[in-house]
């Protein structure tokens, strides 16, 4: 083939890639699918009608706080529970009877779930023992294992010996020692401290790379959710609130639970006046939302890290310094303006507590939330009205 | 006032139970090995041992104590272990635990003779059986009848250090097991029955120990057809007066007992420290 006919054959690739027709033949099944799946003990509806679906081989996080279901479609996936109603499939099979011990899946439990009674080697061979595996091929396995969580020298140790960070790492080992399609973590981190819980983040994400499986990781800690995540469940009261790749769920919130929870955000009724222009704190300015009623009442997202303090002739708005904290990078500023509104302040300059500043944004630093929109309409809003801009520019 | 050292205080709670301790333990035991080793006229002899180790009888009344000391556990724990474990699963635990604890609350003799009304030939089994036309069978004073008495007074003994030790056991440990794929039996017998070992061991102790020396269950039930050595002592202190002899099988039985303590305890203590 010449030059320009493999380069030709090439683009014809990449279109195809790109057209709808490749994406139907390629939309591979999903690994793990939930189909109107909820639980409910006596009256009580812990998860209610939940659909999600995961790719295979994808980093996902089911974020909430304690109750908000996360840990149960954790526990409903691995077999632990079984739902009231729905099915759930995994790799287009519904598995809702299969026994636990038969789903190709292992999980990392909060506090470790170690077996006392075996050293670190036959905890991690646990899983292949079970399989009869032979005596090399276990051996194999669970020094392969320990190689990746970086306890080599540890086989032999007795599971008292060990400290949290190393029982966690034995955790993952015996985990994955199954070569599991998927594995499911829930709230591994919680127990460690600050430094060893950062480095495990980043080792976590390393392992799920270079092995290529699907990890379903729970947590209440939103930090490590944005950190380690190809997609994020946000989860509240059995429901998902919102879901979507880090950036979309901590840039653009789809509710007050979301914005609250997600990172530090200032949250201010306001009205939708028109396309592009928001009425709050007694004023009105231009952002970049639109696609709203005229006049709607919303609610207005505006991140700490977004303010910045200027002087009061350049200030979008004037506030009184209320208290300030330093934070190592930066101040934590709490700040009110004359409505009384208290606003939170990341600066990079030292403020004076009592002192009067201007407080300024950008138009995109502002988010607008409608009440009660589901995810649905948000998409559909958002696409319309960036198709409004885009034909506009043209 | 002084005030009292801590060592002073020590002392003084430690008095009530101090009497109690030298007076019924401490001077029975040096009493008992002082007659084991001289002559009715006090002089020092080992005599005593002399005949016990050379007389068959006797030999074979220890290898009896133990051969059903050891039927006894074996039996107590076949029916204990299940139990254990189904309570440990059950929602009303305590109300179990407490069925089965009842009958330790009632004396041993009166629990005894009940099984003599309940076993004789005119008794509730014999009358019941023959409801369908069985004639009368002698149920008393057989090996069967003396390891179902001796068993059922054992039972709670053995329950209940088992079902301690499987109460101690992270739940989540059998969750980890069958997440791991191994099913219910798989799980019980590698993750659950190694770390109930230390109330297993418990409750063999519990059980054998006593079960070495019992005595009136054997004449009671068994008819003395199982003479034990509870038997020959209790013969030699109360029908022949030799007690000097009654003393030796004492002491033989004592340290009977400090060896099964030691090799059960050794090895109770090693699971235990791989248990944490």
């Amino acid at each position: 083939m010449s030059r320009v006919k493999w380069h030709a054959f090439l683009v014809t690739i990449y279109l195809l890639t790109k057209s709808e027709g490749w994406e139907l033949t390629n939309t591979s099944t999903p690994i793990i699918e939930f189909k109107n799946v909820g639980l409910s003990y006596d009256d009580n509806e812990v998860l209610k009608n939940i659909d999600l679906s995961l790719e295979a081989g994808k980093f996902y996080t089911l974020l909430g706080p304690s109750g908000s279901g996360k840990t149960t479609i954790l526990n409903l996936i691995s077999g632990q529970l079984t739902a009231t109603h729905g099915d759930i499939l995994f790799e287009g099979n519904i598995i809702n009877d299969v026994p636990v011990e038969k789903r190709n899946m292992n999980t990392v439990f909060q506090d470790y779930g170690l077996f006392p009674n075996m050293n670190v080697f036959d905890n991690v061979a646990f899983g292949p023992t079970i399989k009869r595996m032979s005596k090399t091929d276990i051996n194999a396995k669970v020094t392969e294992m320990l190689d990746l969580v970086k306890l080599s020298d540890y086989a032999d140790r007795e599971i008292n010996e060990l400290s949290g960070g190393q029982r966690q790492r034995v955790a993952i080992a015996r985990a994955l020692a199954n070569d599991p399609e998927v594995l499911l973590l829930d709230e591994p981190l919680s127990a460690l401290d600050y430094k060893l819980r950062k480095d495990m983040q980043y080792e976590l994400r390393e392992i799920q790379q270079r092995l290529g499986i699907t990890f379903v990781f729970v947590t209440h800690d939103q930090e490590e959710a944005l950190a380690m995540s190809d997609w994020i469940f946000v989860m509240n009261d059995g429901v998902i609130q919102q879901n979507g790749s880090p950036e979309d769920i901590y840039d653009e919130p789809i509710n007050h639970f979301v914005a609250d929870f997600i990172g530090e955000s200032n949250i201010l009724d306001g009205i939708m006046k028109t396309d592009y222009l928001v009425h709050f704190t007694g004023k009105d300015f231009e952002n970049v939302d639109a696609g709203m009623r005229p006049n709607e009442r919303v609610e207005v997202v505006l991140r700490p890290e977004d303010l910045d303090l200027t002087t009061i002739e350049n200030g979008k708005l004037v506030v009184t310094i209320d208290d300030q904290s330093f934070r190592g990078d930066y101040y934590e500023i709490t700040a009110l303006d004359d409505d009384g509104n208290e606003w939170q302040v990341q600066a990079t300059n030292k403020a004076e507590i009592g002192e009067r500043v201007g407080l300024t944004f950008d138009p995109e630093d502002i988010h607008i939330m409608r009440f009660n929109e589901s995810e649905d309409d948000f998409d559909a809003r958002l696409e319309s009205y960036e198709d409004d801009a885009d034909d506009a520019k043209e | 006032m002084m005030p009292k050292s801590k060592r002073q205080r020590q002392f003084f709670y430690i008095i009530p139970y101090g009497i109690w301790l030298v007076l019924f333990v401490i001077a029975p035991l040096v009493l008992l090995v002082f007659q084991s080793l001289t002559t009715p006229t006090g002089h020092f002899t080992l005599h005593n041992y002399a005949i016990y180790f050379a007389s068959g009888t006797y030999l074979r009344m220890t290898f009896n104590s133990v051969w059903y000391a050891f039927l006894i556990t074996v039996v107590t724990l076949i029916v204990s272990y299940p139990m254990a474990y189904l309570l440990n699963q059950l929602k009303q635990k305590q109300f179990w635990l407490l069925l089965i604890i009842l009958p330790t609350w009632i004396n041993l003799l009166l629990k005894t003779y009940a099984f003599i009304g309940l076993l004789s030939k005119s008794g509730t089994v014999n009358n019941f059986i023959g409801l369908w036309g069985v004639v009368p069978q002698q149920l008393l004073f057989s090996d069967w009848s003396f390891l179902l008495v001796a068993a059922y007074i054992e039972i709670p003994f053995m329950i209940l250090p088992i079902f301690n030790s499987l109460a101690e056991i992270n739940p989540r440990l059998e969750q980890a097991s069958r997440d791991l794929g191994a099913n219910r039996w798989q799980t019980l017998r590698r993750v659950i029955v190694p770390l109930s070992m230390p109330g297993v061991k418990a409750g063999i102790q519990a059980v054998f120990i006593p079960s070495l020396s019992l005595f009136m269950i054997t004449r009671l039930i068994g008819g003395n057809r199982v003479i034990t050595l509870g038997t020959a002592i209790e013969e030699h202190f109360l029908v022949t007066q030799n007690w000097q002899l009654g003393s030796t099988i004492g002491v033989v039985l004592i340290v009977a007992m400090v060896i099964t303590m030691i090799l059960t305890r050794d090895r109770a203590r090693r699971s235990a420290r791989k248990g944490r």
